[in-house]
């Protein structure tokens, strides 16, 4: 989900990056380059180029916000969860993702653009978050695909940026993944025990979910090689480790095999194994949806930016009650 | 859709866990808080979700005091050719080779 970051750039003149000037600059970019080559990691307040900063802001920033927008659309079934074991599982999933946008946006804020900066780039639509969390929670079987494919998918994607030049962001997907890996699971789990268990609505609940949930999971690995222009430059630095054609490859060489032990089949009549590439082959992916859902115009887009937007200036009084609170107690503190 | 801004952006807290009894506290990350209270309660929420603690500080990121990586080489470097700091730089007989 992370790779459509740099896909979904603006083609605004500042994104691109810009000569070098001074013979000063010009050491500097050239140590750092070479520290990039090393394979050595860049801490917050090393210098860096001011193209790699904005980069890192963007992806790191539309990542967090991805996993706080992401919290919405699960959000809407814990009063709705069947049993009081899968309330309290999808009430610790859903704190994790707070966590894993804290973490985040922590990061992004070692690259000194404020905590208040990048909410307002969400809330105005100018930051993008992942195509994922525009489309619709319908069912209970939605918790479950998400697990296994939204938060496989994001798995799949996050393993890699372990590995980033960005200490601040390395570290933080480090503590994502350990945790990320209880989400796919529990979601795999629910699937499973409706299907060997549960009754033939509930299996058909899944095989729907899945149905809805395939094409959407492919996107978000974002678009084909062939149409990442910026990919070359987040490989050089290390930003990003692996294409996204190769890494929808290896999640449709899992999950398809993954499906066989649920016992559904995955909306795809052109899906087969390849016996010489040892991989599967699969239908073409709907791009035109894709740029919409990016563009604004999905299923939710309107709904969760409103959401978000809502909780944020609900909560407005009670942040500067906090600080007021602050103020007043270190006064009566220095009396 | 714009969202109105807040007045004043709760100050940045760095975060130190003790993962158990006997170790070191570790930084672990930073979040925003008003008070000191509030940080150390969303220091547990946020950092110790699944046990990663068994004490938590937290410190005002403004409140620390760092060294300067522009001023790595200079700092550090000097150290590099002490390395008779170093029990390996002393040889001694075979037989006192544990000392």
């Amino acid at each position: 989900m992370y790779t459509q970051a740099m896909d979904t750039m603006g083609k605004d003149r500042d994104d691109m990056p810009k000569a070098v000037r001074s013979a000063d600059e010009a050491a500097r970019q050239e140590s750092f380059d070479a520290r990039i080559d090393a394979g050595e990691f860049i801490e917050a307040k090393d210098w860096v180029p001011e193209h790699y900063r904005k980069t890192l802001v963007r992806q790191i920033s539309q990542h967090a916000h991805s996993e706080i927008v992401g919290m919405l659309p699960e959000g809407n079934w814990i009063s709705r969860a069947p049993t009081l074991k899968r309330k309290a599982i999808l009430l610790a999933k859903v704190q994790d993702e707070a966590g894993h946008g804290l973490y985040l946006y922590a990061a992004a804020e070692t690259l000194g653009t404020s905590r208040d900066q990048l909410y307002e780039a969400l809330h105005s639509g100018k930051a993008k978050y992942s195509s994922i969390f525009n489309y619709p929670t319908l069912t209970w079987a939605d918790m479950g695909v998400i697990g296994w494919l939204v938060d496989g998918a994001a798995i799949m994607n996050q393993v890699p940026l372990c590995r980033c030049s960005y200490a601040p962001y390395a570290r933080a997907m480090v503590r994502i993944c350990r945790e990320e890996s209880f989400h796919q699971r529990q979601g795999f789990e629910a699937l499973l025990t409706m299907m060997t268990r549960g009754s033939e609505a509930q299996k058909a609940m899944v095989q729907d979910a899945v149905d809805r949930w395939w094409w959407p999971s492919l996107m978000m690995f974002g678009p084909p090689d062939s149409e990442s222009p910026n990919s070359e430059q987040s490989m050089r630095w290390g930003i990003k480790r692996i294409s996204n054609d190769d890494l929808r490859q290896k999640f449709v060489d899992a999950t398809v095999e993954q499906s066989k032990l649920l016992g559904v089949t995955m909306p795809d009549p052109d899906l087969r194994w390849n016996e010489e590439r040892q991989s599967y082959d699969f239908g073409a992916i709907d791009w035109k949806e894709f740029w919409q859902v990016v563009g604004g115009d999905g299923p939710c887009n309107r709904e969760r930016l409103g959401a978000r937007v809502k909780a944020w200036e609900d909560g407005a009084w009670v942040r500067d009650a906090a600080m007021a609170h602050a103020h007043k107690h270190s006064l009566k503190e220095a009396a | 859709m714009n969202a109105v801004p807040s007045k004043e952006e709760w100050p940045l807290w760095e975060v130190f866990v003790r993962s158990k009894a006997g170790l070191d506290h570790k930084h672990c990350g930073s979040l925003h808080a008003a008070d000191p209270q509030m940080a150390i309660q969303l220091a547990r929420d946020v950092y110790t979700r699944r046990q990663e603690g068994t004490s938590v500080w937290v410190v005002r990121s403004d409140q620390i005091v760092a060294s300067d990586p522009g001023d790595k080489a200079a700092y550090f470097d000097p150290m590099a050719d002490k390395i008779y700091r170093h029990p390996t730089f002393y040889e001694l007989p075979k037989s006192l080779d544990h000392m």
